[in-house]
């Protein structure tokens, strides 16, 4: 027992010792990518104010410890990622980290709520057609996820806003919340949820209309297994065929697809968040590239790579529970 | 506040020609105190302080939380603001402002001139691009009491009574500020000054939300209880804003030029292009004057013939803004509209480049040049298109090159193009803000400079003379020969004076009130009915 202990330990050390070099790494190529771009953010700076001196561009460079090598930015800012310090933005005056700690909580929400739409809404849809294949159920299905899968992601949740929002009047056009009124408990929660529907929603379709197709085609290979027939000749439901024979076999496909695209989600929240209006991770990337903020940028995508990890970290770890036969890494 | 109380004020004010109602000002009748005013704000300012942040999104929302000592009307005349009345020596050099002696600051302390000296002598020099070529020019700024504040030239300076705006000096609290790093003070973010609104909140990404100063130095004001600023990334999204009701005023570029036009006929709405008059920016194509074919003074004229510049101004500013017909916008003070004319004509531009010996080689091509598209708007990407179409018919091939903001900053800084699109502001006066591009002393590498490189002695001499002109009309004279000058030299082709739409709640009253429009205070703004 002890042993096993222990050998899960150093698996879970060597598995660690891994995530922080690959984290290492990434803060090192991404700290070169981003020093490769034209323009500095002294010179964003002054374009937006319609007017500079060499006074100003001087000073911003200094703040911006632009005024030394590139080595010695690079070896400050890895000594500030072991120490967890991510920097501080000059533009916005804060540290980067209270930059992030306020943005991050509304990505999250955003996009683990598509996230459990997509999931949710492909397996089911998929289930459905897959045990249907070939019927018009399953026509109308695999129609509907292409679709969505070739509708760009912005115009479907402008068009959204223009039927629920602007037509109907259901739901909010974009924001987070709604703001200059004192809205407490339930009632807080409700109007979060309402200003969360058509973002979440259009951030998750494509990711369903995937889940979807990958799911259907999974049912159709594992509905010809022989246990499947087993069950089947020993006078199983259907119902209880694909619930407790199929599906758990038929999801691995989609949690593997679903555990790479988990990155890809909160990295893809920047359209989203833009037509929405969303005050999120996604936005402050997309300002600090446009803004030339560096300290934010690395930070953010620091965060980001860590997230990505985590999330395989996770998929891993699911396989397992999925499917015990199969070995943690 | 009634009406006579109103005008009891003003009157009290002692403001030199101030007998009547400041230009744009409705009586309050029937307003209602109170209402909270839902406005858009993009992009989002990276802090509230428009002393170190100039970028146009702080001055707008910190408009609100700052005075300066002074505000201009539409036809620039200037108005009172912290300084209730003002004298200027006969010899114009020597500056006295008397304060409003009932000023005081969001945390209650009093607001005194030592608060504008310290912002004047010691702040801005550290944080403000302009402030060191306007106020470097005093011997000496005195605050003799501590309402009056006095500033001493060492020479005359023609537009100094026109740098009094919120933009240039803003008056910074001496309490909060002094001692401390100012680019770094906390109150960069939580501001604390002396205008009609405060800062109750600032959710990043979301809103900023600004509340009524209840010690707000006039009495009564403001009317609105709260300001509202949202920020709406999305075009559209801004558009469905206004369209529903969610917000009651964009500005600037908030709509695209489009939306305006079709929103403006809602029957709620209203358009202005009033309340930009201090700004008065021209759309124009920079020519780098440096290299052939370029440097020659009849490629630069063939350029402004060959492009159609009543086609920008119809179908890509859908008719907002008057075709330029110089450097100096028509807004401008000492605008002089008898120049040269460049009329369009294929024809006159074809001769001018037949001419100079540029001819087309067996493609129609006579030369071509590189035009980075800046990142800021569709408009810009369709009037490069446009430039770009209207010269290949010349023979001028004109290769469209996409940038972002770092990357188009960095090229115009280091003079790394043939044309470039551009606008920016005059300032109200040329010599703060036309002739930064045309004299030869301001060809530096950095931007809204005389980047271009255009260099005449005679230009020099005359814009170093109508600096320091105290007497209008030779004022007037000098900048007229300028302008003559330099439209028959045209080392920029200049294209549309540009109007940019106010959309509003047409119950929103008192909305522009001056040349400074919606980065005013919105002190007397109300909900009607």
């Amino acid at each position: 027992m002890n042993l096993q202990w222990l050998k899960g330990l150093g698996a879970l050390g060597v598995r660690l010792a891994k995530m922080v070099a690959v984290i290492l790494l990434i803060a090192i190529f991404n700290f070169m990518l981003v020093r490769a771009a034209p323009g500095d953010p002294a010179l964003v700076m002054a374009g937006q104010s319609g007017a500079t001196d060499a006074a100003f561009l001087e000073r911003v460079r200094a703040d911006y410890g632009l005024d030394k090598p590139m080595a010695t930015q690079l070896v400050t800012y890895l000594g500030k990622i072991v120490t967890l310090d991510l920097g501080y933005s000059h533009r916005q005056q804060r540290t980067v980290a209270s930059a992030i700690a306020e943005r991050l909580p509304a990505t999250l929400l955003l996009t683990l709520s598509a996230f459990a739409i997509s999931l949710v809404g492909g397996v089911v849809l998929g289930a459905l057609a897959g045990v249907r294949a070939g019927k018009l159920s399953d026509t109308l299905i695999s129609l509907l996820a292409l679709v969505i899968y070739a509708t760009p992601v912005f115009w479907l949740g402008l068009m959204l806003v223009l039927l629920f929002s602007v037509q109907l009047g259901w739901l909010p056009a974009f924001g987070y919340q709604t703001i200059g009124t004192s809205i407490s408990g339930w009632a807080a929660v409700v109007d979060k949820l309402r200003h969360l529907a058509l973002p979440a929603f259009t951030l998750g379709m494509l990711y369903l209309a995937i889940y979807a197709r990958l799911m259907r085609s999974s049912i159709i290979e594992v509905s010809h297994q022989d246990y499947v027939k087993t069950a089947r000749a020993k006078g199983a439901s259907e119902g209880r065929i694909l619930w407790r024979h199929m599906l758990r076999n038929a999801l691995l496909p989609v949690v593997t697809m679903a555990g790479v695209q988990a990155g890809t989600l909160i990295g893809g929240s920047v359209v989203i968040e833009t037509v929405f209006a969303w005050p999120g991770l996604g936005r402050l990337t997309y300002d600090a590239v446009l803004q030339r903020d560096y300290q934010v940028m690395l930070g953010v995508f620091l965060v980001l790579s860590v997230l990505v990890i985590f999330f395989n970290w996770v998929t891993d770890l699911l396989y397992r529970v999925i499917d015990p036969r199969i070995q943690a890494a | 506040m009634n009406k006579r109380e109103f005008h009891k004020y003003l009157l009290a004010t002692g403001a030199l020609g101030l007998a009547e109602f400041p230009p744009g000002i409705t009586a309050a009748h029937g307003q209602t105190r109170g209402g909270t005013l839902n406005s858009i704000v993009q992009p989002e300012p990276p802090i509230l302080n428009l002393a170190v942040s100039q970028l146009t999104p702080t001055q707008m929302v910190s408009g609100k939380i700052f005075l300066s000592l002074l505000t201009y009307d539409v036809n620039l005349k200037p108005m009172p603001s912290l300084a209730r009345s003002w004298t200027i020596s006969s010899d114009g050099k020597t500056y006295t402002f008397k304060l409003e002696p009932n000023a005081k600051w969001h945390d209650g302390k009093p607001l005194t001139s030592e608060d504008v000296l310290y912002t004047v002598k010691e702040f801005l020099p550290i944080t403000h691009p302009r402030a060191k070529a306007i106020f470097g020019r005093c011997e000496s700024i005195t605050a003799p009491d501590a309402q009056t504040v006095v500033f001493k030239l060492a020479e005359p300076f023609g537009p100094f009574i026109g740098a009094f705006d919120i933009s240039n000096l803003p008056v910074m609290p001496k309490h909060i500020y002094a001692g401390t790093d100012v680019v770094k003070n906390p109150a960069n973010l939580n501001p604390i000054g002396s205008g009609p609104f405060k800062l109750k909140e600032w959710v990043r990404g979301s809103h900023i939300h600004l509340v009524r100063n209840e010690n707000y130095f006039k009495p009564g004001l403001p009317y609105l209880d709260a300001i509202i600023y949202r920020v709406v990334p999305d075009g559209a999204s801004r558009a469905l804003a206004l369209e529903n009701g969610t917000v009651q005023l964009t500005q600037w570029t908030d709509l695209e030029l489009f939306d305006a036009n079709r929103l403006a006929k809602k029957d709620n709405l209203a358009v202005t292009t009033k309340g930009y008059e201090y700004f008065a920016p021209i759309m124009w194509l920079e020519i780098n004057n440096r290299t052939a074919p370029l440097n020659d003074k009849r490629f630069r004229q063939a350029v402004m013939h060959a492009i159609d510049r009543n086609f920008i101004k119809d179908k890509i500013l859908y008719g907002f803004g008057k075709v330029a017909t110089g450097p100096v916008n028509s807004k401008t003070k000492y605008y002089e509209p008898n120049v040269k004319k460049y009329d369009f004509s294929i024809d006159k531009a074809k001769a001018l480049l037949d001419e100079m010996g540029l001819k087309p080689d067996a493609k129609g091509v006579r030369t071509t040049v590189r035009l980075p598209v800046s990142p800021y708007g569709e408009m810009v990407q369709r009037t490069c298109e446009y430039i770009r179409q209207s010269l290949a018919k010349v023979g001028i091939a004109v290769t469209l090159e996409s940038t972002d903001p770092g990357s188009y900053t960095q090229r115009i800084s280091n003079w790394d193009y043939e044309l470039n699109l551009s606008w920016l502001y005059q300032f109200g006066d040329p010599a703060l803000g036309v002739t930064r591009n045309y004299v030869t002393s301001n060809i530096r590498k950095i931007l809204f400079t005389n980047t271009v490189g255009y260099s005449n002695a005679q230009v020099d001499k005359l814009a170093d003379q109508a600096a320091v002109e105290v007497d209008e009309a030779k004022r007037g004279a000098l900048y007229s020969e300028m302008q003559k000058i330099i439209v028959d030299e045209v080392p920029i082709a200049w294209l549309v004076e540009m109007d940019f739409p106010t959309i509003h709640d047409k119950r929103l009253q008192n909305l522009v009130t001056s040349a400074i429009g919606i980065h005013e205070s919105f002190d007397t703004v109300y909900f009607k009915g």
